[in-house]
């Protein structure tokens, strides 16, 4: 009992101390942490086969690295603030989502195509299916964080500045 | 690797995201504990990149591809680090989560290391 008095103590604190909010706040975090580590996974993964096994699957194999790229992109753009990042959030995970599925249509239809692995094979099944469900979620996420919404607030905020 | 090694180090990385987890979702923000077990899963990692080096001249081949394996123990030390920074930065209960999040990757990580070490035959 006396330990819920602490936690709402805690989480009434939290609550409260959140006059200026970048895009990304609260859970919108996590989701960009989880970003961060699939950029790695991708960047590692793509590193590795394009040092030791690049002649093998030439176009898998870019594909790799651009989606790793474009992995990295949305991390950032997830994170900064304005108007063209938010436009660059949209493009990069629209990108993903669009990769996601054709290429997983594609690996299920006709696994000649992709014998090797991408992180993008079979809907991202070797990740978890994380490359299926995060740019989903981002979009999702996007979609209710207008940029409009946090410039008015950043407007809100210049307007109490002046005043 | 170290099989006992590679497991203890599991068990505390998935201890220490689940830890995380909880208190991020019970609304407290880094703390000591959170930010402490972390470091935990650091230092095991440190552990064992000295133990990924010094194995192969005791005999213990990896089986795998060893710089597969030497891109997921690098990748997996900056984990984390980054974790950690992010908490410092900002203190909110999101960033618990997140320190969670990135000890569960290492886990994972840890994993699919321990894959390539032993059971890859090709």
């Amino acid at each position: 009992m006396s330990d819920s008095h602490v936690n709402t103590a805690d989480s009434a604190e939290s609550a409260t101390s959140s006059p200026k909010r970048p895009r990304m706040s609260g859970v919108g975090r996590v989701l960009v942490a989880v970003y961060a580590v699939l950029a790695l996974a991708a960047t590692g993964r793509s590193f590795l086969q394009i040092a030791t096994k690049y002649d093998e699957a030439p176009l898998a194999y870019t594909l790799s690295a651009l989606a790793a790229v474009v992995y990295i992109v949305a991390t950032i753009a997830l994170i900064r603030q304005g108007r063209v990042w938010y436009r660059v959030a949209w493009a990069t995970l629209a990108f993903e989502f669009t990769g996601v599925l054709v290429v997983g249509v594609l690996s299920v239809l006709d696994p000649e195509l992709f014998p090797h692995d991408t992180v993008w094979s079979w809907f991202g099944r070797g990740y978890v299916f994380i490359p299926l469900v995060l740019p989903a979620l981002g979009m999702w996420w996007l979609a209710k964080h207008r940029p409009d919404a946090s410039a008015a607030t950043s407007g809100d905020l210049t307007r109490t500045d002046a005043a | 690797m170290i099989e006992w090694f590679m497991w203890v180090q599991l068990a505390v990385a998935v201890a220490a995201g689940l830890l995380c987890i909880v208190l991020g979702f019970a609304g407290r923000p880094p703390s000591d504990l959170s930010n402490g077990s972390l470091v935990l899963v650091e230092l095991l990692l440190i552990v064992q990149v000295v133990v990924s080096i010094a194995a192969p001249a005791f005999g213990n081949l990896p089986t795998g591809n060893a710089l597969e394996f030497g891109v997921y123990l690098f990748a997996a030390l900056l984990v984390p680090p980054a974790a950690i920074f992010w908490a410092l930065l900002d203190r909110s209960r999101w960033s618990t989560v997140v320190l969670g999040v990135g000890a569960l990757a290492v886990a994972v990580m840890l994993y699919r290391m321990f894959q390539i070490w032993t059971v890859q035959s090709a």
